[in-house]
């Protein structure tokens, strides 16, 4: 099949969407390079990368439902990032506190009591 | 009825996974996908000590949508960050204190909280009762416990009546 069968609103819809997409998924690549220290980095990779993925993967779901029959199993990777993103986040953070990695300066630290979260007594 | 689905949401969400797997509808895969969101959860129940009951499956919904719509912000939001060269964030770390009880609904809170503007969890204080989340760029700490509070976490008091 070639893309010239898309009516034309299908062609701006599917285009626009997978350009959306690919943008943020960029935007999530430069705050991990951009932001400064782990803790930041996790943030954008953790959150734009759930609109970039949502963007291609609604552009995916438009593209094959106009083009050959419905098509709905592309929501299964959205339900799998939705679980999977918070986890590996958590995870991330959580070996980024244990193992003390350096914060920039202006972190503040609102925590009344920091021994309670760490392994040490 | 609780013998042969011991857990009902379970039940339909894999019967929902089965058809979406196959991507087509037809009466042959959704007998078959009705057996195996039976037989599953009969087999895998004995492994679940955590128990959690919906009281309000509705709210459960309206609650996914509402978190879905704070997504979207969230990456607005963060993009804005990233792009904006000159503007100076001020990150945090903030104890976070819990009211609600339970692994299932404080796992769901956790995962909401890293889902959303600017915040993740990052740690669970050792008595239970507090979450550990780093701020990505906030000025009043007070005020963004309070909105997590009365955004999600009474929310999820009334669906899981924790």
């Amino acid at each position: 099949m070639n893309m010239t069968e898309l009516p034309a609103w299908a062609d701006w819809l599917v285009s626009s969407l997978i350009i959306i997409g690919a943008l943020f998924a960029l935007i999530g690549s430069v705050g991990l390079a951009r932001l400064p220290d782990f803790m930041a980095r996790l943030h954008a990779p953790t959150k734009s990368t759930t609109l970039g993925v949502g963007g291609v993967i609604l552009g995916s779901i438009i593209y094959f439902s106009v083009t050959t029959a419905f098509s709905w199993h592309e929501l299964l990777i959205t339900i799998f990032l939705f679980l999977t993103a918070p986890i590996s986040a958590h995870l991330l953070a959580k070996a980024g506190l244990h193992l003390e990695l350096k914060r920039v300066a202006n972190t503040r630290d609102l925590r009344a009591q920091p021994n309670q979260y760490s392994d040490e007594d | 009825m609780s013998k042969i689905l011991p857990a009902p949401y379970l039940s339909l969400f894999l019967l929902i996974f089965w058809l979406l797997l196959q991507n087509t509808i037809t009466p042959g895969l959704v007998v078959l996908g009705c057996i195996l969101a039976v037989a599953i959860p009969l087999y895998t129940n004995r492994g679940r000590d955590f128990p959690a009951k919906i009281h309000k499956p509705l709210k459960a919904i309206e609650y996914f949508f509402l978190l879905l719509v704070d997504i979207l912000i969230s990456n607005l939001n963060i993009a804005a960050i990233i792009l904006m060269p000159s503007r100076r964030i001020k990150p945090a770390l903030i104890e976070y204190p819990l009211d609600i009880v339970g692994e299932v609904p404080i796992t769901v809170l956790a995962s909401t909280i890293s889902l959303t503007p600017g915040t993740i969890t990052a740690e669970i204080r050792r008595d239970g009762r507090a979450l550990m989340i780093h701020a990505l760029n906030v000025e009043d700490h007070e005020k963004l416990i309070a909105s997590i509070k009365q955004r999600y976490e009474m929310r999820l008091k009334e669906i899981f009546k924790c």
